[in-house]
């Protein structure tokens, strides 16, 4: 993987201090990270040569060769500058109080529209919206069926018209079925297309002229290079362009096309999709946007996910009987649960600060060991799952060939969980605020 | 190759590179713009570094060494393999929309085109209508079709199609996955699983598993390369989507790094627009590259 950019910028400093006094020529050397950084992160260059001239002038002050840590100095400037590249508030297309609001989608292929379509519908349903699918997209085979089983899905109806109509003609009839059916909000989903490709321009501007849109979305794929500035430049020009939703944010890709798009184009960014569920559609953060292109870190998305994913009465149960020393199986089993429902482990802890930096390079996390722990729980009985300590030897061996693992690594598991029951014991009357639902398990998970 | 100066072709606004390049030694100026062009092409900083370096070094006239830089890092091109005796088994697999359906579609129309009986296998259970799209493209293309319902374990449907395809003695099965994520731990567990299945139908299969690229990535297509590689034993790559603006230039890294081929390019929308790779004609592409972000 790439080294984040605290990485590359404290080994730079560390040499450069060496040398006693940090110089003019060192910031320029720090620079010279920086724009590696952006670089690898996939901001286009002419953003990053923009954003590297702005983040020289800020850098070259007095400050930051005096202060005690250039790094964390520096660090500082770039992410202020990211992040008032990438916009300040997050806003959102503009919806109308009484007609019929048109957002029209439209991007190149496998950007991700029809889904986006799908999870715009969900989320507008749940403000209280009406929404209506619209398939415009008459060119991918399939198009259609697939906006009609997501819209099926999420519970919002799909307007797709007859099966010969053409873009134009669907777009025509939006206006009277939204009124039929009572809608108010309609969700165009459009045929992507490849950059150059007149024709379809043509039919997205023939299809925005009927139906006069509030808002021209581009659906923008979070792993797109270079190219990104240009495709939004391309459509901005030739079918105008309000804003951004970016997709497939769940994956790694550090997404620096978020800022060449808005540097280089200047629309906001309304959305970011993180998933393939129907309501894994969100806010588009500019801060996180800005740490996650540096390599920084998540701290925040981490926190939305483990409150997303844990149930806090459940939690003080656990903490209760934990207390108690009175801790199950089943318990053990459920935190687990907890713990991998908030994602892989291994993206949750790219999502911790600066511990990238700490777990040496190359670090794997066996989510298989997991997995082995929850077969082990799951071939006990009900009585062996409360009372462990019925387990003797031939439990043990029934209970290994039962969950395809070994005697030995019952035992392990056997050994580890009286372990924390002890240490929850002799924790007793102390008082521990804060016993989270990772907290006690952390350490012990194999 | 007409498709390879089409796409040339549609290039806008190059000629600076190609003076800058004529010259006889790599000066400052050269070499700055060289940069550019390839980092505006989606090279990546390690790569064009290491090429940038190359050229620098080079006795030869910049002209000559980039280019026989590139072409060393792309290898040469490899054609698709086929089966000894039997079905030839390909998969395709990759990120969500590189193109992984379409791919198979244009190659199934490629290879009835050279006569041969194909059948296109729906695996990809998890996305709405994916097994349609296949099999319009199976219709359209006088293949065969098998595709499971639904939420159906894709596994079981890779095996059910491949085995069709040995017991009608068909010449090629092409199998298409669901698009996932590198990250996706349990859907990479999947895919491994669906290469298990394929082996256990056909005894050598798969014989090619494409990975699916679209131009249009930067540098997380590395990554992507790298995480797909561990997972199963991809043979080869296929780049899609290649217009001119997205051009594709991670393969540079990914074929030198991972030492995997770029097989095919998806260079249009039409069902013959599925072409074997041509690393030369595609590094004078890459070469060629307009500059209109400035």
């Amino acid at each position: 993987m790439f080294e984040s950019l605290t990485q590359r910028l404290t080994a730079s400093f560390a040499r450069l201090r060496k040398k006693g006094q940090l110089s003019e020529a060192d910031v320029v050397e720090a620079l010279r990270e920086v724009r590696v950084a952006l670089l690898e992160a996939d901001v286009n260059l002419r953003v990053v040569q923009g954003l590297v001239a702005r983040i020289r002038e800020e850098a070259t002050g007095q400050a930051v060769l005096q202060s005690l840590s250039p790094t964390q100095s520096v660090i500082r400037i770039v992410h202020e500058a990211l992040k008032e590249t990438l916009g300040g508030v997050s806003t959102r297309p503009p919806l109308s109080g009484q007609d019929l609001t048109v957002w029209m989608l439209m991007g190149l292929q496998g950007a991700g529209k029809t889904t986006a379509a799908a999870k715009l519908g969900l989320l507008l349903t749940r403000e209280g919206r009406r929404p209506l699918l619209v398939a415009a997209d008459r060119q991918r085979p399939a198009a259609i069926r697939q906006l009609e089983l997501l819209g099926q899905r999420v519970g919002v109806p799909v307007f797709a018209g007859s099966e010969t109509d053409d873009a134009l003609a669907v777009a025509r009839g939006v206006a009277v079925q939204a009124r039929r059916l009572g809608r108010d909000v309609a969700i165009v989903d459009t045929a992507g297309r490849l950059s150059i490709d007149a024709a379809l321009m043509a039919e997205l501007r023939a299809v925005k002229q009927v139906l006069a849109p509030r808002a021209m979305i581009l659906v923008v794929d979070a792993m797109t290079g270079q190219a990104a500035v240009e495709v939004a430049q391309q459509f901005r020009d030739e079918v105008g362009l309000d804003g951004v939703i970016l997709t497939k944010l769940d994956g790694d890709a550090r997404a620096g096309a978020a800022l060449s798009m808005r540097s280089a184009v200047g629309c906001p960014i309304y959305w970011a999709s993180t998933g393939e569920k129907p309501e894994a559609l969100e806010v588009f953060h500019p801060e996180r946007m800005a740490s996650r292109i540096l390599g920084m870190g998540d701290v925040l998305t981490l926190i939305e996910r483990a409150q997303a994913a844990v149930d806090p009465a459940e939690v003080r149960r656990v903490e209760q009987r934990l207390r108690q020393g009175t801790l199950t199986m089943d318990d053990f089993l459920d935190q687990l649960r907890q713990v991998r429902r908030m994602g892989p482990i291994g993206d949750l802890l790219k999502m911790i600060p600066g511990l990238n930096r700490v777990l040496p390079k190359g670090t794997s996390i066996d989510e298989h060991a997991l997995v082995e722990v929850e077969a082990i729980i799951q071939s006990m009985t009900v009585r062996e799952r409360q009372h462990p300590e019925v387990i003797d030897a031939s439990r043990r061996r029934r209970i290994a060939r039962g969950s395809g693992t070994s005697v030995q690594a019952v035992n392990r598991l056997l050994k580890q969980f009286e372990d924390l029951r002890r240490l929850m014991k002799s924790q007793k009357g102390a008082r521990r605020p804060g016993v989270g639902p990772i907290g006690p398990f952390g350490p012990r998970l194999p | 190759m007409p498709r390879w100066s089409e796409i040339a072709g549609r290039l806008r606004g190059l000629g600076g590179l190609r003076a800058l390049v004529s010259r006889r030694r790599p000066d400052a100026e050269l070499l700055e713009e060289l940069e550019s062009t390839l980092l505006l092409g989606d090279v990546g900083v390690t790569a064009t570094e290491r090429i940038l370096e190359a050229v620098r070094r080079s006795p030869d006239e910049p002209a000559n060494a980039l280019r026989r830089e590139l072409l060393q890092a792309l290898g040469g091109g490899a054609p698709l393999v086929r089966a000894a005796a039997g079905p030839t088994v390909t998969l395709a697999v990759g990120v969500n929309g590189t193109g992984k359906t379409t791919t198979l579609g244009k190659l199934a129309h490629r290879y009835r085109a050279e006569g041969r009986q194909v059948i296109l296998v729906a695996a990809d259970t998890f996305r709405a209508a994916a097994a349609e799209q296949l099999e319009v493209w199976a219709r359209r293309t006088g293949a065969g079709f098998v595709g499971g319902s639904p939420g159906q374990d894709p596994a079981a449907v890779a095996y059910d199609g491949v085995e069709a395809a040995l017991r009608r003695g068909l010449d090629d099965a092409l199998v298409d996955t669901a698009g996932r994520l590198a990250t996706e731990h349990n859907l990479m567990a999947e895919l491994r699983k669906i290469h298990r299945s394929v082996g256990r139908a056909v005894s050598g299969a798969p014989h090619e598993v494409l990975l699916i690229l679209d131009a249009g990535f930067g540098q997380n297509a590395v990554a992507q390369a790298r995480r797909f590689t561990e997972a199963v034993a991809v043979t080869g790559l296929v780049l899609t989507k290649l217009d001119g603006i997205s051009r594709g230039g991670a393969v540079v890294g990914i074929a030198s790094e991972l030492n995997l081929p770029v097989k095919l390019v998806g260079t249009g929308e039409g069902v013959s627009d599925l072409e074997p790779f041509d690393p030369e004609a595609y590094v004078d592409a890459l070469l060629d590259t307009p500059d209109t972000a400035r």
